[in-house]
């Protein structure tokens, strides 16, 4: 019974003495974070690091905020953006693997939020990811900018956004722009085919580039399309029965190493030399075919990123810096994360606030914002301010002596080829582009 | 009639490959019983090995065919022998006896365990080995053209096949298999040393998983997640031929070879779909595959 009565007294002691400590634990973590949180902040980074969006896309992405972020940390970016952190804070990223689907991004998404408390969330290559975490943005009321996604759906399906941003554009300005480049350049091709990775990306793809087509060059006939499974990486048979409809343009909106796949084997194959390929995303393949894609091979870069980005400090800048750290120029996906990092500098910077800017500060600064990137001047006029209309451009890839380079460029004005506020993009391609300006 | 051809020539080269995928799956599996989801990481292995070799090889000035030919092969061997044995004599020894999903699920983990050392040691940039396949050219039929390094493949792929089929019902040690599948106990009473036998079973498994990834590489951009993507499609042709069955690996590669050419040259949209309608309709007939066989079960 005492040594019953003494094990109680025991216990008691070190509870109450635990309790004390993790008390007093608690308030001295507190204070660190409040201190930690008044010097700095934390923006959360979603790419893909793992799976097969990882290599041509996600790694690139995350290497290119990485230099801005350490690069406004040290203040060393090119005007306007050469003061030190964001709003005088130092950056901070925490990166989240992008690989899982939407279900898993939405809790990633949350513990982001929740859990390591940051102050805005800057992500996602995926379109489906865009548009399951869009909301949950909006719910939780965290400033959110979208850097790389390409569905039009995602402002249509919010309506009215308040956190919500995307800092590039869509796949109705990549294909609007790739069908008014082949009536530019092409204007007499007749046979039109194309192969899609077989998800939304290349269904909405194929849709938005065969509608603007019908408008653009309504002789030309689409004579077979071939949706192969996403990562599949041999595409012969599809080849093949490309071969046998005897296009004179291959069409594809394929991305990463799917895309390089079929470059090597459809050249491999012949079917290069019978057909000119216009790949939309082609761009991030032109310092890694190495001479596999035959000249003339029409590329984009999803706008001005890449080798598609004009001369300005920013981009001289980020070209030079990417170079050399990672021994290669910047493809678009870099391109795209280092302008998302510049608008959460601009924002932040133009928010008044004092410390760390709110969400709503954020968003409030950047909504209808007109910002300087590596790709031009960026202006937010769409989706009632919170999405970028930017030129689109397309170009022939050139090889020669080892050296790859894009010639005959061609750049259409954002009007051009984004539908205004208030349009369903698809049926203002079939309404025949209203109020778009090309010149 | 050239689509007819179309179809039939990428019938049989899609089937080709399928069967190199699935050949040491099925092995595997037919002597151990063993559903060996690690095979992808093997594919994976001998596909990084064969393309960071060959890009060696090609950036050093090398540009002798034969010599690509022998880097995929040396490296393929290597690669998938030494893992085979690895995974065997580290893993899968001291778990034989368990229940069949245990095993499942143990070399699932070791699919996910490779998968992220693949990514520790080549990292998540695409490897892309392409210069065998151009190198050797194509041949002309109208406006069809096949790649020369695609008929090799087939022609590799029937020259595997007839080797296992040889081993196995010619060879001495393919006697001893055949006992083992037979029953094991029995074998192990007369003498037969199963594990020896088991091991070797597993690194020549193993080993043709790597020799269909490192004959892929020149074809492939070779990426993060490619033995995930494969490991499907072999299971999808194992079960429809017959898990455990070479024959029916073969015949069941035939099958969704021919049914996915044939949906890509008149129906693409139905692609994704065939393969796995070819694998259901065959089960609702035959729920052991076309040459599987129901086993009875021991109490």
């Amino acid at each position: 019974m005492k040594t019953t009565q003494q094990r109680t007294i025991w216990q008691k002691t070190l509870l109450s003495t635990a309790t004390s400590v993790a008390l007093a634990s608690a308030g001295v973590m507190g204070l660190a974070t409040t201190a930690h949180a008044q010097d700095s902040f934390k923006v959360g980074f979603v790419t893909f690091l793992s799976g097969g969006a990882s290599g041509p896309f996600g790694v690139p992405a995350s290497q290119g905020a990485k230099l801005v972020v350490e690069a406004i940390n040290e203040g060393t970016l090119p005007a306007p953006y050469d003061s030190v952190g964001v709003n005088g804070l130092q950056l901070e990223m925490v990166e989240v693997d992008e690989a899982g689907g939407p279900t898993k991004q939405v809790e990633e998404y949350r513990n982001l939020v929740q859990r390591q408390n940051v102050n805005a969330v800057i992500g996602y290559i995926s379109s489906g990811d865009c548009l399951a975490v869009g909301p949950v943005a909006e719910e939780m009321q965290t400033f959110t900018i979208a850097f790389d996604c390409g569905t039009s759906r995602m402002f249509e399906e919010l309506e009215d956004p308040k956190y919500v941003f995307r800092t590039g554009l869509d796949a109705v300005a990549d294909n609007v722009g790739a069908a008014r480049y082949l009536a530019e350049t092409r204007p007499d091709a007749k046979r039109i085919a194309g192969i899609q990775q077989n998800y939304a990306w290349g269904q909405d793809s194929w849709q938005d580039f065969t509608l603007a087509m019908e408008q653009l060059m309504p002789e030309a006939e689409i004579v077979n399309n071939q949706t192969p499974q996403i990562f599949q990486g041999s595409y012969g048979t599809e080849i093949s029965a490309l071969q046998t409809r005897r296009p004179e343009i291959v069409h594809s909106s394929m991305w990463g190493g799917d895309m390089e796949s079929f470059v090597a084997q459809a050249n491999a194959r012949g079917l290069l030399a019978q057909a000119t390929a216009l790949l939309t995303t082609g761009e991030s393949g032109l310092h890694r075919f190495d001479g596999q894609a035959p000249n003339g091979t029409i590329l984009g870069g999803r706008g001005p990123f890449g080798g598609f980005m004009p001369e300005n400090d920013l981009s001289e800048w980020f070209s030079k810096a990417y170079e050399e750290k990672h021994g290669t120029p910047p493809s678009y996906p870099a391109s795209k994360a280092a302008q998302a990092i510049l608008a959460l500098k601009y924002a932040a910077d133009n928010s008044d606030a004092d410390g760390v800017p709110s969400s709503e500060e954020l968003a409030a600064a950047l909504k209808g914002a007109k910002f300087e990137s590596v790709s031009g001047t960026v202006n937010m006029g769409l989706a009632g301010g919170h999405q970028a209309v930017q030129p689109m451009l397309y170009g022939e890839y050139h090889f020669e002596d080892g050296q790859a380079e894009l010639r005959n460029v061609k750049s259409y004005p954002g009007d051009c080829v984004s539908a205004p506020d208030g349009y369903n993009a698809q049926e203002w391609i079939k309404e025949g582009f209203p109020g778009s300006s090309c010149d | 009639m050239l689509t007819v051809w179309a179809i039939l020539i990428d019938g049989f080269i899609y089937a080709s490959w399928l069967f190199l995928v699935a050949a040491g799956l099925t092995v595997i599996y037919g002597v151990m019983r063993i559903l060996n989801m690690a095979h992808g990481s093997l594919y994976a292995l001998g596909a990084y090995a064969a393309a960071s070799a060959l890009g060696w090889y090609y950036a050093d000035g090398g540009d002798q065919l034969w010599m690509a030919f022998a880097i995929i092969a040396v490296c393929a061997v290597a690669i998938g022998a030494v893992t085979g044995l690895a995974i065997e004599r580290g893993l899968l020894r001291i778990m034989y006896g368990r229940d069949e999903i245990l095993m499942l699920i143990i070399t699932f983990a070791v699919l996910l365990i490779l998968e992220d050392v693949m990514k520790l040691v080549w990292g998540t940039t695409p490897y892309f080995a392409y210069q065998p396949y151009a190198a050797m050219g194509r041949i002309n039929i109208d406006v069809l053209t096949v790649s020369r390094y695609d008929l090799m493949v087939l022609v590799v792929s029937i020259v595997i096949g007839v080797g296992l089929w040889f081993w196995l019902e010619r060879t001495r040690i393919g006697k001893i298999l055949r006992s083992i599948i037979h029953d094991r106990e029995v074998s192990k009473a007369m003498g037969v040393n199963v594990g020896r036998m088991f091991t070797i079973t597993f690194m020549i498994g193993a080993t043709l998983g790597a020799i269909a990834g490192g004959i892929t590489a020149p074809i492939i951009s070779v990426v993060p997640g490619i033995g995930i993507e494969v490991i499907v499609l072999a299971f999808a042709v194992v079960v429809t031929g017959g898990l455990g069955s070479i024959t029916g690996a073969a015949i069941g590669a035939i099958i969704v070879g021919l049914a996915r050419a044939t949906s890509i040259h008149t129906m693409p949209e139905l692609e994704l779909f065939i393969i796995y309608a070819v694998m259901a309709a065959v089960l609702v007939f035959r729920p052991h595959g076309l040459f599987g066989q129901a086993v009875a079960r021991k109490i």
